[in-house]
């Protein structure tokens, strides 16, 4: 899952004359030190894996679920670090998760099979991404208050209409997607969709005029405004790649878990965040690293595979967590600030 | 297995029932007092003194739950002489101290409150006491018996003790059999309840050993997560229990994609999919231990005993008892079509 590390495009707008070499090379080298440092914790853990239970941790099954279980929240991930990298910031991707898997389980289940319940997930996961985002850009509400207005009602919605009730999926073509004869080359189609997902999502930020306007508007809006992009409909676009997101990963939820329930995605934004942050994305907006967000994901998502592994208890879990997340963090401070 | 196939009636304890003869002797009535047909309220059906019973139950987010508000509110309909205030369900504890001072203010004639945290909601139960309205505590169990007339609720630990000696009877033959666990919430008191239960159980059998357990979060996603997980570490095991049939949907999904089918597994709550799975008999759950929803049924019908100050037919005592605690029975092929309109969406 490792990609090229990104020419640091935030240049661009913190330092007009990014031109001038000097500069350019020390963005490089920083953001080169950033990634190599999120590799060096996620090499630290595989090591961990590997001498705690090598018969389980390093083998070819393991990986497949590792990745696999990183696609949920990873294709959510990227969508937030867009976000984040505009200097907002989206508390609703849990809640819009679990109204898109509900919604496409109990309405599409039994009429529309395979099509009609990733189109439901997708519609409905956009559908509330525009109404953050016209909420945000032209209401002029702030994202923290939007979102979590988002966050309330998209739960509530996802809970009436299951009625608190588990949607089992009985269409075999979905479920078909989650079993080993799906994988391609060993690659579990889940997996694809969130390499396709990273892949584009770096694409965009770092190589399209709509990842430069993101880290624009993030760095400074005004300037931004000034400079001729068009902040509000920007905004807006950004909210709608959130949900876009969303919708997909609740089709990979529904296709993993094999239903559709109104507690999926819980504390999604939590993971998110935490993820982006980790990876080296600025939570007050300027600079986003996909490729830092993706090393985010797979550095917990590895924690949790080790964890479960060795048999250890979820409140251990959960403070090992917490300090891995510190430990992380600060390491990153270091070698990045060394530099 | 009679012992655990048996049904028992609601009120009569936890007797155990052994004897074959007289296990035939009692289907007859077996099939009238089952908790989901619903046909014999613990109290007479003759309409008595209008009573109001004010309601505060959970937020449905999870199958049981939404069981246990459908339970309340169907059987309040059946009775003519009863009126249900019901309030929205919530699992904020400010929230629901509030709604039942409300339903206290209306004096409604009884209570029936499922307290999202029995502790924190003792105080207000003092108060509706207090008021003069009798209380009915469902599950979740209030700190000080003063808190409550009556409290009816589900046997957590006797879930993990019978799923432990279902599972240690399938396995007694078998040499240095491994068993693993998946947990629900850890968080919830419960859940530890469940586990004590399920370890002491296993006591009584040497050969058997729990090799690994694992905490999940009573959601398919946690349980789809975490069985996975588990498969993964643990290559080869006899036997898995789960303490909850919700999260049970993303583990049977797990152990499906892993394409495993070498141990057998059982359940906890009695949900509908699992009863279904159960009777099909092609994957690898083969039984589960109940906790019935039905329980708010109960709560209701007691609830009406209380306003009509009337006993309990089946029970000498012209009051109702202060405590009931239900029977976690074993679910399995054999008896699964008795329990199948129990079970839980």
């Amino acid at each position: 899952m490792t990609q090229p590390v990104s020419p640091p495009r935030d240049s661009i707008d913190k330092a007009p004359a990014a031109s001038e070499p000097p500069a350019w090379r020390t963005m490089l080298f920083r953001a080169d030190v950033r990634t190599l440092s999120l590799l060096g914790v996620l090499a630290a853990l595989i090591l961990i894996g590997g001498v705690t239970r090598p018969d389980e941790f390093l083998d070819t099954r393991n990986l497949q679920l590792v990745l696999t279980q990183a696609s949920v929240i990873g294709v959510v991930t990227v969508g937030m670090t867009f976000v984040i990298t505009s200097g907002g910031i989206d508390l609703s991707v849990g809640a819009i998760v679990a109204l898109a898997s509900v919604w496409a389980t109990t309405v599409a289940t039994q009429e529309y099979g395979f099509a009609g319940i990733l189109f439901t997930a997708v519609i409905v996961g956009v559908g509330c991404g525009l109404v953050n985002g016209l909420l945000i850009a032209y209401g002029g509400m702030v994202p923290f208050i939007a979102t979590l207005a988002m966050l309330a009602s998209a739960r509530g919605l996802a809970l009436q209409i299951t009625d608190g009730s588990t949607q089992v999926v009985t269409v075999d073509a979905i479920l078909d997607l989650g079993e080993r004869d799906a994988y391609v080359l060993g690659i579990p189609p889940l997996v694809l969709v969130f390499a396709l997902v990273t892949i584009i999502g770096w694409l965009v930020l770092n190589r399209t005029t709509f990842g430069r306007r993101t880290v624009a508007v993030g760095g400074n809006a005004e300037a931004a405004r000034l400079a001729g992009i068009d902040v509000r409909r920007q905004r807006l676009y950004l909210y709608l790649l959130s949900g876009l997101c969303c919708g997909i990963a609740a089709f990979l939820l529904i296709v993993l878990s094999g239903s559709g329930q109104n507690t999926n995605g819980n504390l999604y934004e939590l993971d998110a965040i935490a993820a982006a942050i980790i990876g080296g994305t600025l939570l007050s907006g300027g600079r986003g690293t996909i490729t830092g967000s993706v090393l985010g994901v797979l550095i917990f998502t590895t924690i949790t595979n080790i964890f479960a592994l060795n048999n250890l208890q979820s409140d251990v879990q959960q403070i090992a967590k917490g300090a891995i997340i510190v430990a992380a963090v600060l390491v990153q401070r270091r070698t990045a600030s060394t530099t | 297995m009679p012992e655990f196939t048996s049904r028992r009636g609601l009120l009569f304890g936890t007797a155990a029932v052994s004897a074959g003869a007289l296990l035939v002797g009692c289907t007859s009535n077996e099939t009238k007092d089952d908790p989901a047909a619903a046909d014999q309220p613990a109290a007479d059906d003759k309409p008595g003194k209008a009573v109001t019973i004010g309601f505060a139950g959970p937020q449905a987010d999870h199958g049981w739950l939404n069981a246990i508000n459908q339970n309340a509110k169907s059987r309040a309909e059946r009775y003519e002489d009863v009126t249900l205030e019901i309030t929205e369900g919530s699992n904020d504890t400010a929230q629901q101290i509030g709604q039942i001072e409300t339903l206290i203010n209306k004096k409604v004639d009884v209570l029936v409150v499922l307290p999202a945290d029995g502790k924190a909601l003792t105080q207000v139960g003092l108060k509706a006491m207090r008021a003069g309205i009798p209380v009915v505590n469902l599950d979740r169990i209030f700190n000080s018996p003063q808190a409550y007339r009556c409290w009816i609720g589900g046997d957590n630990y006797g879930m993990g003790l019978n799923a432990g000696h279902y599972i240690g009877e399938q396995l007694k033959d078998k040499g240095d059999a491994r068993v693993i666990e998946l947990a629900g919430l850890d968080n919830l008191e419960l859940t530890k309840q469940r586990t004590k239960g399920f370890d002491d159980a296993l006591k009584n059998y040497p050969n058997i050993k729990k090799v690994a357990r694992q905490a999940a979060e009573f959601t398919v996603e946690s349980g789809q997560a975490k069985m996975a997980q588990l498969l993964q570490a643990q290559s080869n095991f006899d036997a898995l229990w789960n303490h909850d049939d919700d999260q049970g949907v993303g583990a049977l999904r797990a152990i499906e994609q892993a394409g495993r089918d070498d141990f057998l597994m059982v359940g906890g709550a009695g949900a509908l999919s699992a009863f279904q799975a159960i009777k099909k008999d092609d994957g690898v759950l083969k039984a589960t231990v109940l906790y019935p929803p039905t329980m708010a049924a109960s709560a209701i019908d007691l609830a009406r005993a209380l306003g009509q100050a009337k006993g309990v037919s089946g029970l000498a005592e012209f009051e109702i008892p202060s405590s009931l605690t239900l029977y976690s029975a074993v679910v399995d092929k054999d008896n699964v079509d008795q329990y199948m309109a129990t079970g839980f969406k």
